[in-house]
């Protein structure tokens, strides 16, 4: 077994009623970096987590946790941030807080003094006796990240982490799951951001229609997904032109006296056989290889 | 176990601290003490103004018939009706009663003349003492011995007394087992829908925050359920003590303070109606109280009381906190829940029927039942029952609850996560039946 992944799931299958959730999903998620779990709605991406956190049961597969079968005694080593989540209006944050904090296993004074920290890191000490119900939205899911991440779990699941958060506290939460991974946790995170996923994941899965789609490291999936084309802006009198048909231009446009032009190479020809065709014929100003963005890959794989 | 036993204190400190919690806790002693403490301190208030009674009687049969009684004085006027009612109204404050001389001479009408509404007892003596008067004259008119008459006259008294099986034999009062089997029986009522409800919401309020996720990715959803139920168990019960005691307590204060004079509350209550009944043997009251508490076995009572209310509440409350996990919105409870609590509906609807005839063959069935034994049992148990059915009985209502908790907690955990659904009894059963 490599040492190196954190959590493992081997062919899941999950049935309800009605439809099958699940089916023989694989996943790895190598330890201490960010895996983002991709899917459109009803793909089986909750379902999925919720396995992992033990809440449902699959009905085939495993899931192993560092090696091997996950069991209950790993969920105080799980910080889980669900989709559907809220605190009790009525309850006092503090009291809350220290309230789940105790649920995941940690003692009372433990929590107070984790919590303690948090509380001053986000300047948010005053609400200690507040209700819950006093909190704004944005407030309350400041919160309750708090306590998701406070009893310092190894595996942390967020569910579409950045819903309901305005554009500075989705930064600051990414600035935390950044933090959180280079401490050495492992991170999954299902969302529809796909920007959030260039951004942060290093390994991603798409999830469609309950199987696996496509999965592995981010980079060497775009690799995969390059098409070959590329966008050159150069100085010219005329549009450059091939005398082979190793090239085509898909699209060219003239703006203040500059070419742009997407060329894509149809064979094996490197970059540098496509730059020597056009360094005679023009000026290069710059010249840069177009990848699909995640976003791209994502409609295209769910829309096939 | 540690995070069941966490979740119950936040259930049970969350409720104990509400402001409903405590208003209902001082509030329900004052009423019941009320109840006690009114009707003996109305008596004790109403006795407690003297009356004197002018009598100004025109036929002459009544001369010095009307005798001191209680707080009533008589004394006699003779002049004519206008000056005396002047004399004893508005000089002395008095009443005045005026027996008017009748054509036929037979003094049948009289006239009471006060300037507050006289009493019932005051009224009652007047009418008691003209009628035995009238009579005996009448009775003399036709040659008849008042005193004849009198001695034959005679007063029943039927003592119904309970054998035990052991033989031992012990007085009975049905009124009072009565009064006792139907207060028993609303209050199991009472408790277990109090209650009840209150774990439905808990359980509605979990899921409409979307807490609930996060606090299943810690412990199991039947932990939760559980803590839940076992949290406003303890809520009940902490309020059911405190409504003793502190009832206990006001009628204490007022049987010190406001009952000084020798007659106490309990002296007061022997009495209200029902024991007035029972003291007319001759027996006082008081002692007839004990003797027919004595009858009914308080112990079993007591424990019974305690396992039907606990039994009754966790059958009834699994599957109020299925029905909360189950439905997304209050609107939706009213469906499920009424064919829930058809059961507890119908025992107290057939109360009267229960105590009426309490070792019928549907009241035997009933109190075996789970669905209706909390209620028809204790309306049993205090006319006596064999201790056999009764062991029957509360083995069954445990074999209930473990069932309904079991079946609860299915819906339950399928239900919680359930968002946006229309939720009907199909799906229900397919929730129960399939492996979510």
């Amino acid at each position: 077994m490599d040492n190196n992944i954190a959590l493992q799931a081997i062919n899941v299958s999950k049935s309800y009623a009605n439809h099958k959730a699940l089916n023989k999903v694989s996943i790895e998620v190598p330890s201490q970096s960010i895996f983002g779990l991709l899917g459109p709605n009803g793909a089986g991406k909750t379902t999925l987590i919720r396995i992992i956190n033990l809440i449902s049961v699959m009905d085939e597969g495993r899931i192993l946790l560092n090696g091997r079968n996950i069991s209950t005694k790993d969920i105080a080593n799980i910080g889980y941030l669900p989709e559907e989540r809220g605190l009790y209006k009525k309850m006092k944050v503090g009291e809350q807080a220290v309230y789940l904090a105790q649920l995941k296993g940690m003692s009372r004074s433990d929590a107070m003094k984790q919590l303690k920290i948090w509380f001053e890191k986000y300047e948010i000490g005053s609400w200690w006796n507040k209700k819950v119900e006093e909190l704004s939205k944005g407030m309350a899911q400041k919160v309750q990240f708090i306590v998701t991440v406070l009893h310092k779990p190894d595996l942390l699941i967020f569910d579409e982490p950045f819903s309901g958060f305005d554009p500075i506290n989705v930064n600051l939460l990414k600035d935390e799951i950044l933090q959180l991974r280079n401490n050495g946790a492992t991170i999954i995170f299902s969302t529809h951001n796909m920007a959030s996923v260039e951004e942060l994941c290093d390994n991603i899965a798409l999830i469609h229609n309950s199987q696996t789609v496509l999965s592995g490291k981010i980079h060497e999936i775009k690799d995969s997904y390059k098409s070959n084309i590329f966008e050159v802006a150069y100085k010219s009198l005329n549009e450059i032109s091939f005398s082979n048909n190793n090239y085509s231009i898909n699209e060219s446009k003239l703006i203040r006296n500059i070419h742009y032009s997407t060329i894509k190479m149809n064979n094996g020809s490197t970059s540098n056989d496509l730059l020597q065709q056009i360094i005679p014929q023009a000026e290069i100003i710059s010249f840069k290889e177009i990848l699909p963005s995640i976003n791209d890959i994502f409609i295209q794989e769910v829309s096939s | 176990m540690n995070k069941i036993f966490l979740i119950i204190q936040r259930e049970y400190l969350s409720r104990v601290k509400k402001r409903s919690f405590i208003v209902m806790t001082i509030i329900g002693p004052v009423l019941m003490a009320a109840m006690i403490i009114l009707p003996a301190y109305l008596a004790d208030w109403s006795q407690a103004t003297d009356k004197r009674i002018a009598v100004l009687d025109e036929t002459g049969w009544f001369l010095e018939k009307f005798k001191e009684e209680d707080n009533l004085t008589f004394y006699y006027v003779f002049g004519n009706l206008d000056e005396e009612k002047e004399n004893a109204l508005t000089k002395n404050g008095d009443l005045l009663l005026y027996i008017p001389r009748t054509e036929l001479n037979i003094p049948v009408n009289s006239e009471l003349y006060s300037l507050k509404q006289p009493g019932l007892n005051v009224t009652s003596y007047i009418k008691s003492i003209m009628k035995e008067i009238v009579e005996n004259k009448k009775l003399l008119a036709s040659g008849i011995d008042p005193e004849i008459i009198k001695s034959a006259k005679v007063n029943i008294n039927l003592q119904t007394i309970k054998v035990e099986e052991d033989g031992i034999e012990k007085k009975s009062n049905t009124e009072v087992e009565v009064g006792l089997a139907i207060f028993s029986g609303i209050m199991i009522y009472f408790f277990i829908f109090m209650f009840g409800v209150q774990v439905l919401k808990g359980v509605m309020e979990e899921k409409s925050n979307r807490i609930v996720e996060v606090i299943i990715s810690s412990v199991k959803p039947f932990q939760l359920m559980l803590g839940k139920i076992f949290g406003v168990a303890l809520v009940g019960l902490t309020q059911f003590l405190l409504w003793i005691i502190l009832t206990l307590i006001i009628v204490g204060i007022f049987q010190s303070g406001a009952f000084t004079d020798s007659s106490s509350a309990m002296d007061m209550l022997g009495n209200s109606d029902v024991l007035k009944n029972a003291g007319k043997g001759g027996i006082d009251p008081m002692i007839m109280v004990n003797e027919v508490i004595g009858g009914i076995n308080i112990k079993v009572m007591i424990f019974s009381f305690i396992f039907y209310f606990l039994g009754g509440y966790l059958l009834y409350s699994s599957l109020f906190a299925a029905i909360g996990g189950a439905i997304d919105h209050d609107t939706d409870s009213q469906q499920f829940m009424l064919p829930v609590s058809i059961p507890l509906i119908f025992s107290i609807a057939l109360s009267g029927v229960i105590v009426n005839q309490p070792d019928s063959t549907l009241a035997i069935w009933m109190s075996m039942i789970p669905f209706t034994s909390p209620i028809t049992m204790m309306m049993r148990i205090p006319f006596g029952v064999p201790m056999w059915q009764i062991y029957v009985s509360m083995g069954l209502l445990v074999i209930g609850f473990i069932f309904t908790t079991w079946m609860a907690g299915k819906i339950y955990k399928t239900g919680i996560l359930m968002y946006g659904q229309k939720v009907s009894y199909p799906i229900i059963w397919k929730w129960l039946t399939k492996k979510y």
